[in-house]
């Protein structure tokens, strides 16, 4: 048990390192000092209190984003529309802050109820195809990300446009007070944590970090959690359990869309307060890496998320002081999940080795 | 009259906007034939048109990019081949994450390379081929194409190594049996595919944009694999297939300008695809080891 949890630690650990060293080497080719963009990167993050603000901000939508793609895996199904559903979802609660002048302890849950039923319906389109007519869910998922970012650029820009504004993107108008997420800061100055009100941190990041608890109990201690693993694991043998697999498909698309949808509520409802057109630009893309290197449990898809905010918030800087060019953070990602993929590989077998010689 | 010109017109335009589903599709169908399912391709696609614009503009010589765009796009598969045969990795995991690569490895080259973020200095496009005593004129990527679908119809249904490409997606064991080297046989797959894809990208920038534009293969890569599927993994049927989404793409051009809001008329190429994918199914069976590692 110990040796499996080391492991399961030392894998991901070593993966970013070794995707970090790629990294340094494509920096030393380039004529930059690879310890000096990485200083860069961790000053501008990890060494302030403001900069964890920053980094925790950052974090926010990919813990939404990791979980719906973990809890897709663990139905054994790819959702890479988290993209599309969080647009959808982004959206949706949009909607219903402009539209709804009523009391935070309505807007809010209601906010998020939008955000999560029209991502999760997003998504069932790509379940439902897939259980009733077995199209490759993959396909499907992508094709309804370009489908939901015209829909959603449709709606910005015509119905949706804030009257006389002069934003060069399009944007709908500000929400309604009562479906605003307030920020952090007055709690943490309040607890002697001096946090700056710049910090664009609020309790969405709360709201995940409960999510993340629901989703762990949902998956580990109830029947529908049983079944959605049982799916995932061999939908053929669930069959024979008694489960319906198409159902369960279903259902996991809904909860995982669902999850997708909630990934556009830290920017729409706890930033900016308005739906801006292509605001995420590849949260939901961000949420598959996250989920692998968190090996698709709640608490390591928190740490993965944190330091994804890491390198999100470093890459701002490396843009601004460095000649690297921040898309390199994009390339390093990428990079995490092939290593994390093969480090996992790896270790699975190790164990089976390991389990067979102690029989 | 009139209407029968458009109407030529309309398929000369769907042609034209087939031919990068075309090759990529293709692409697939080597790929999945051998048994290695190629998500990748929308990345290898995006590579492959970065590379046609850095070649053409280092070498003033269109020839050179379309070699660039094919090596480029290799490399892609070389990784992908790797990953997900040699390491047994998910195949989808490991298309996705080069996908995610591809997008942020040309957005960072092309930023160093041209000093600008979003798009490339335009480039000359290739020289156009024109018929014997006539006006008309065609890409030369389109003769290329209709040669390289009818030698992959025959090289997968005629000769050795296709019979012991498809036994390594039917059944790698009983051909890793008789002796076929199940290992080379799906790497090859996977390595034309990135030729292909590749090629198929610089159409893209090459011939439609004579631009690079970030992201601008804007899913192409996954349409082709639904082509790839209405087509039943042979290179025909893809072709037909990838046409039928070249005409969709040829009516949404020429949809525009009638009142319709643009974004309703961009989604057509992407609902076509959903119902193709949801149509097809039953009657279009994959390899039966498609996406499926061989461990010996």
């Amino acid at each position: 048990m110990i040796r499996r949890i080391l492991i399961n630690i030392l894998a991901p650990f070593l993966a970013v390192l070794l995707a970090f060293s790629v990294g340094a080497i494509v920096m030393y080719i380039l004529g930059e000092n690879p310890f000096y963009v990485y200083k860069i990167l961790l000053i501008n993050s990890v060494t302030s209190i403001n900069g964890w603000g920053y980094v925790l901000f950052n974090a926010t939508p990919l813990i939404f984003s990791g979980l719906a793609v973990a809890l897709a895996f663990k139905g054994g199904l790819f959702n890479i529309g988290v993209e599309g559903q969080l647009y959808i979802g982004a959206f949706a609660c949009a909607w219903f802050g402009i539209t709804f002048n009523v009391h935070p302890i309505i807007g809010i849950p209601m906010g998020l109820i939008f955000a999560m039923i029209f991502g999760g319906l997003w998504g069932v389109i790509a379940g439902y195809l897939k259980a009733r007519f077995g199209a490759h869910e993959v396909i499907i998922t992508i094709m309804l990300n370009f489908i939901a970012m015209a829909l959603t650029n449709y709606l910005v820009n015509n119905p949706f446009k804030e009257p006389g504004q002069i934003n060069p993107i399009p944007q709908t108008k500000e929400l309604f007070s009562g479906s605003i997420i307030p920020r952090v800061y007055p709690l943490f100055n309040k607890l002697g944590i001096n946090l700056s009100p710049s910090v664009p941190l609020n309790y969405t990041f709360f709201i995940a970090i409960v999510f993340c608890i629901m989703i762990w109990y949902l998956l580990e201690r109830t029947k529908w959690g049983y079944e959605i693993k049982a799916v995932g694991l061999n939908p053929k043998a669930s069959r024979y359990g008694g489960i319906n697999p198409s159902y369960i498909m279903i259902l996991v698309m809904f909860l995982s869309g669902a999850l997708g949808g909630l990934a556009g509520v830290n920017d729409v409802m706890g930033y900016r307060y308005r739906f801006l057109d292509g605001f995420s630009r590849g949260t939901g893309f961000t949420g598959i890496a996250v989920a692998l290197l968190g090996k698709s449990s709640p608490i390591g898809i928190v740490f993965a998320s944190i330091l994804f905010g890491v390198l999100d918030r470093g890459a701002l800087a490396m843009d601004v002081f460095t000649n690297t060019p921040r898309e390199l953070i994009r390339v390093i990602q990428a990079i995490i999940i092939i290593f994390v993929a093969i480090g996992n590989e790896f270790i699975f077998r190790l164990l089976q080795r390991l389990e067979r010689e102690s029989e | 009259m009139i209407s029968g010109i458009l109407s030529l017109e309309l398929l000369i335009s769907a042609l034209r906007m087939s031919v990068p589903l075309t090759f990529a599709s293709l692409g697939g169908v080597f790929s999945e034939r051998g048994g290695v399912v190629n998500i990748a391709l929308e990345g290898i696609m995006l590579v492959g048109a970065f590379g046609a614009v850095v070649g053409t503009y280092f070498t003033n010589n269109p020839w050179i990019g379309l070699l660039t765009a094919m090596s480029f796009g290799f490399l892609i598969a070389l990784i992908h081949a790797v990953v997900s045969i040699t390491f047994r990795i998910n195949q989808i995991i490991s298309g996705t994450a080069l996908n995610i690569m591809a997008t942020g490895l040309t957005t960072f080259l092309s930023r160093l390379i041209f000093k600008a973020a979003g798009s490339s200095p335009h480039i000359e496009g290739m020289v156009q081929w024109r018929f014997p005593g006539t006006n008309w004129q065609i890409s030369p990527l389109i003769v290329i194409m209709f040669a390289v679908i009818i030698i992959s119809q025959i090289v997968i249904f005629k000769t050795r190594y296709g019979l012991r490409l498809r036994a390594c997606g039917e059944n790698p064991y009983a051909a890793d049996s008789l002796g076929v080297d199940v290992i080379k046989m799906r790497y090859s797959g996977v390595l034309i595919s990135g030729v292909l894809g590749g090629l198929g990208g610089a159409f893209l920038s090459l011939e439609h944009a004579r631009v690079f534009v970030e992201g601008m293969t804007t899913g192409r890569g996954f349409i082709a694999l639904a082509g790839m599927i209405f087509g039943r993994w042979t290179p025909l049927g893809s072709f037909s297939a990838c046409f039928l989404f070249g005409l969709a793409e040829a009516f949404r051009m020429r949809l525009e300008g009638f009142g319709i809001p643009t974004q309703f008329i961009q989604m057509i190429p992407y609902i076509v695809t959903m119902c193709v994918l949801v149509g097809v199914v039953g009657r279009a069976v994959a390899p039966a080891y498609d996406g499926i590692p061989f461990e010996k």
